[in-house]
């Protein structure tokens, strides 16, 4: 990637940008797929998971940036689990100590943060390699991104699942909920949706290019 | 939970609340793996055997940490040891099958962070099945997986034959056949007299 001086304040907000829309990790890079689909059965699950997840990306991306010239190459990838790991029970024990509840309602999958690719995929791919301040801009851009997927899916299932949003209902009394989006099987059907509808975008952009 | 009995926790695993359809666990070699039946077999296969060690380890590592009283060390010991048993099955397959080592490709040190396995660990250890529990559950766990992506496998190689539109090529027609997947596996619900 060219570096100049001048072009520094575009680049860094780049960095943040692009994990946000042009690389989002859920929707582009379809990484992280178990949590997206597991959590989001209701909003605030979602935004929790979305929130743990963006926390650990920002202290392993720091934390891995700052080591980077200290970690030995053949080791890197153990000791990127291992700072990982570390931060995931942090995370964990934060969640019990705010919510049981909610620690409850996402069960194992607090814990299985550990082995999110999006994380270990972005301390390899990005922070073992850039400065510390492009690193933070790298999670934030990322974390982002992925909380932006996953409230997605949490909006879309929640409302028509359950016909509340963040349990306040929304429609009226005659509404009936739709079950199927509560259920595993939903949530396949909204993310293959979202892909669908990004997809279909995608293509009718390039007829309009090509058109023009 | 404790006095399940181990033909319940097999099938329960393995088909009542599948690993890939029902809870989640492991969707990338489900999505990544699942274009030919005979890679998707083998998968199963080096992920089920995996599954199986990395339970017994993981039985004896809770016991160690309840006797050591570190409770807050478990999910780091537990991907440490998952990362050494994937070494280990790398290292077997690549003495004895090099042509099945090689159709693995990436896939196989990717089981590290396949979250079917850790899943596991962690399930069996907060159900606090005892070792025989623990045996049945990652063996029917590992079949549910080679189940799940062997069946996927199987559709999408019709698929490809079939003519579909182009926009939802790729990950969204495959999401949508997963999500019909999982509510025909939720036929099984009633399965073991509950």
């Amino acid at each position: 990637m060219p570096e100049t001086s001048t072009s520094k304040p575009p680049e860094n907000m780049d960095t943040f940008l692009k994990g946000i829309w042009k690389e989002n990790p859920v929707f582009v890079q379809l990484l992280g797929m178990c949590p997206v689909l597991a959590v989001t059965n209701s909003v605030i699950n979602a935004l929790v998971m979305g929130l743990a997840t963006t926390f650990v990306l920002l202290m392993s991306n720091t934390l891995v940036s700052l080591l980077r010239k200290l970690i030995p190459k053949q080791v890197r990838i153990a000791t990127y689990i291992l700072i990982i790991a570390t931060f995931v029970t942090v995370a964990d024990y934060t969640i019990q100590a705010v919510s049981i509840e909610v620690h409850k309602a996402l069960g194992a999958f607090i814990s299985l943060i550990v082995v999110n690719c999006i994380i270990l995929g972005r301390a390899e791919a990005f922070a073992s390699k850039n400065t510390l301040g492009r690193s933070v801009l790298d999670a934030l851009g990322m974390g982002g991104g992925f909380t932006i997927a996953v409230l997605c899916l949490g909006v879309v299932r929640e409302v028509l699942g359950n016909g509340t949003f963040a349990g306040i209902p929304v429609f009226g009394e005659s509404f009936e909920p739709w079950i199927v989006m509560i259920l595993p099987g939903g949530a396949f059907f909204v993310l293959g949706g979202w892909l669908l509808l990004f997809s279909w975008l995608k293509q009718r952009k390039k007829q309009t290019e090509l058109a023009a | 939970m404790v006095s399940e009995s181990h033909m319940f926790i097999f099938l329960n695993a393995c088909l009542i609340n599948n690993f890939v359809l029902s809870s989640f666990l492991g969707i990338c070699p489900f999505l990544g793996v699942s274009g030919k039946i005979d890679t998707a077999a083998r998968m199963g296969g080096a992920v089920s055997f995996v599954m199986f060690v990395a339970s017994l380890c993981a039985y004896g590592i809770h016991n160690a940490l309840v006797a050591i009283n570190a409770p807050y060390l478990q999910l780091i010991s537990y991907i440490v040891v998952i990362a050494s048993t994937v070494q280990l099955v790398e290292m077997i397959i690549k003495k004895f099958s090099p042509a099945l080592f090689r159709a693995l490709g990436i896939f196989l040190p990717l089981i590290t962070t396949n979250c079917a396995i850790l899943g596991l660990a962690l399930f069996q250890t907060n159900r606090q099945y005892d070792l025989f529990q623990s045996m049945a559950f990652a063996l029917g766990a590992g079949a549910g997986f080679t189940l799940a992506l062997v069946i996927m496998a199987g559709i999408r190689e019709e698929l490809q034959l079939s003519d579909v539109p182009e926009v939802i090529k790729g990950a969204a027609l495959t999401l949508i056949v997963a999500g019909v997947l999982s509510l025909a596996f939720m036929g099984f619900a009633g399965l073991g007299g509950h």
